[in-house]
């Protein structure tokens, strides 16, 4: 197991990617963060206290459940669902920005626009990630990226976060083979 | 594979997972697109051999949410009423492919038959078998009462609720005392000896007879429907003797806790066990456990067939 970032290098990513959101889409006034739970939707809500830090201003923060919109649910076992939380100004017609933790496949975030078009028509999605691992699968390609980690597909990459790990850190575990 | 048969097929932690996917399947319904994926290219069957309206048209809706296929199967129309055995229709079901099998049947046992016998290869989920259960209703039961009285999270602990009629024929009672006591609820029946079962002590819940005490007590009323085509005898005298001592009307509706909830599970038979302004009271949550239900179902069949193996033909 090594480690590829550590507490202050995922505070350094999420400042950044703040400052870049907030550059992108000219300030945080038609921006909605929505993370996909578990842990992408801890760092939406970190980027939006960054994001609130810097404008002084509240920004639009929620969380979106993609489980009944997954490819694989024939092949797995039912996984529990986790809360959707649209902020009062809904989707639509809004620059909604997806959070996850590590982008990888590709597939969530297919799920997430899926599951996304279900509650509203935004004006445009962007997406971040803390971490992004490689080995797409699908045409989707991240607009916000904390750290870029080259990886063997045999490996997996960890995020843990205080929130739920007591922790802030990321570590890829097993061999290159 | 697993069914639905009973309530004791989930264990506490199960039962509450069906409760928690269901508040999200509330959202979805709320929402502007009431359709999810899910459930894309599995075929839901509905087997319904006695009348029904709420319950098929329930799990009707919450299969087509989730995007499965539907194929309703009534008796009335079918082979069934020409007298084809269960299982010859069973089979019948298997050789189209069903991933899962709603069943309603007037036979106490008969989900359970359709599972055992290996009939059909897809998941069985009991809505109604004969006097013995009926889950689907008792979950969305616990999940209403839920969201009134505990704020929708969690167990029904200190919570308690009074079951009122026909005890003795309800498959309703049956699976609301198992899963309210699963939940940590407490439960009193109130109903007139005869409408009671043999050795009802038995069952870890209160006995009254006596409507009137119960009523400032509880927190939730559940209110039976007099059941008149399975009633073959007269347990009885007459029916405005039972309304009286054992119908909700507007006096004991007076003497309800404040905040309590009054439930029916429906079909109502307006004027005999509860009075339309009764039924109609901002205390009745008889239209929100059919939306209810709707929420209940969907995640009954996600939970269930999501996932499960394809079957093995």
């Amino acid at each position: 197991m090594s480690v590829a970032l550590n507490s202050a290098d995922i505070g350094r990513a999420i400042t950044r990617i703040a400052h870049e959101i907030l550059e992108r889409n000219s300030g945080s006034e038609s921006i909605t963060i929505l993370g996909i739970p578990t842990r992408g939707a801890d760092i939406a809500y970190r980027l939006a206290s960054s994001i609130e830090a810097i404008e002084g201003s509240p920004v639009q923060v929620g969380a979106l459940d993609i489980t009944l919109h997954r490819d694989d649910l024939r092949m797995r076992a039912p996984r529990a669902l986790m809360e959707t939380k649209i902020p009062p100004l809904g989707v639509e017609g809004r620059t909604v920005i997806l959070v996850d933790d590590v982008l990888f496949s590709g597939r969530t975030i297919r799920s997430a626009l899926d599951a996304l078009g279900e509650i509203g028509r935004p004006q445009r999605v962007q997406l971040a990630v803390l971490v992004d691992r490689g080995h797409r699968e699908l045409p989707i390609k991240a607009d916000f990226v904390g750290k870029n980690l080259p990886t063997s597909a045999s490996q997996s990459v960890k995020v843990h976060l205080s929130e739920r790990d007591g922790i802030d850190e990321v570590t890829i575990e097993g061999q290159v083979l | 594979m697993r069914h639905l048969l009973s309530i004791n097929d989930l264990n506490k932690e199960q039962a509450l997972e069906i409760l928690d996917t269901a508040l999200e399947m509330v959202r979805v319904n709320e929402g502007p697109v009431k359709k999810l994926p899910t459930l894309r290219g599995k075929t839901v069957v509905n087997l319904f051999a006695e009348d029904s309206t709420r319950t098929r048209i329930s799990f009707e809706a919450a299969a087509k949410r989730l995007s499965a296929d539907v194929i309703n199967f009534t008796a009335k129309g079918s082979s069934l009423s020409k007298g084809e055995s269960l299982k010859d229709t069973a089979m019948t079901l298997q050789a189209m492919g069903a991933d899962a099998v709603v069943i309603r049947h007037p036979a106490s046992g008969a989900a359970h038959q359709l599972a055992q016998g290996k009939w059909v290869s897809g998941v069985v989920i009991n809505a109604g078998d004969g006097t013995h259960e009926h889950p689907s209703q008792a979950l969305l039961d616990s999940f209403t009462i839920r969201q009134h009285l505990k704020g929708g999270s969690g167990d029904l602990s200190g919570i308690r609720v009074a079951i009122v009629g026909d005890i003795l024929h309800s498959r309703v009672a049956r699976s609301n005392i198992l899963l309210l006591k699963k939940l940590g609820a407490t439960v009193v029946l109130v109903a007139p000896p005869t409408l009671l079962p043999y050795e009802v002590e038995r069952w870890g819940v209160e006995v009254s007879h006596k409507f009137s005490e119960v009523i400032p007590t509880v927190d939730a009323v559940i209110m039976l429907r007099i059941q008149q085509e399975r009633m073959s005898d007269l347990y009885f005298p007459s029916e405005r003797e039972y309304s009286t001592l054992f119908g909700i009307n507007a006096e004991r509706l007076a003497l309800t806790k404040k905040g309590s909830i009054i439930m029916h599970p429906g079909p109502m038979n307006r004027g005999l066990e509860i009075t339309a302004d009764v039924a109609d009271s901002p205390q009745s949550v008889v239209v929100e456990q059919v939306s209810n239900g709707v929420a209940i179902r969907m995640a009954i069949l996600y939970l269930f067939i999501a996932g499960s193996q394809e079957s093995g033909l």
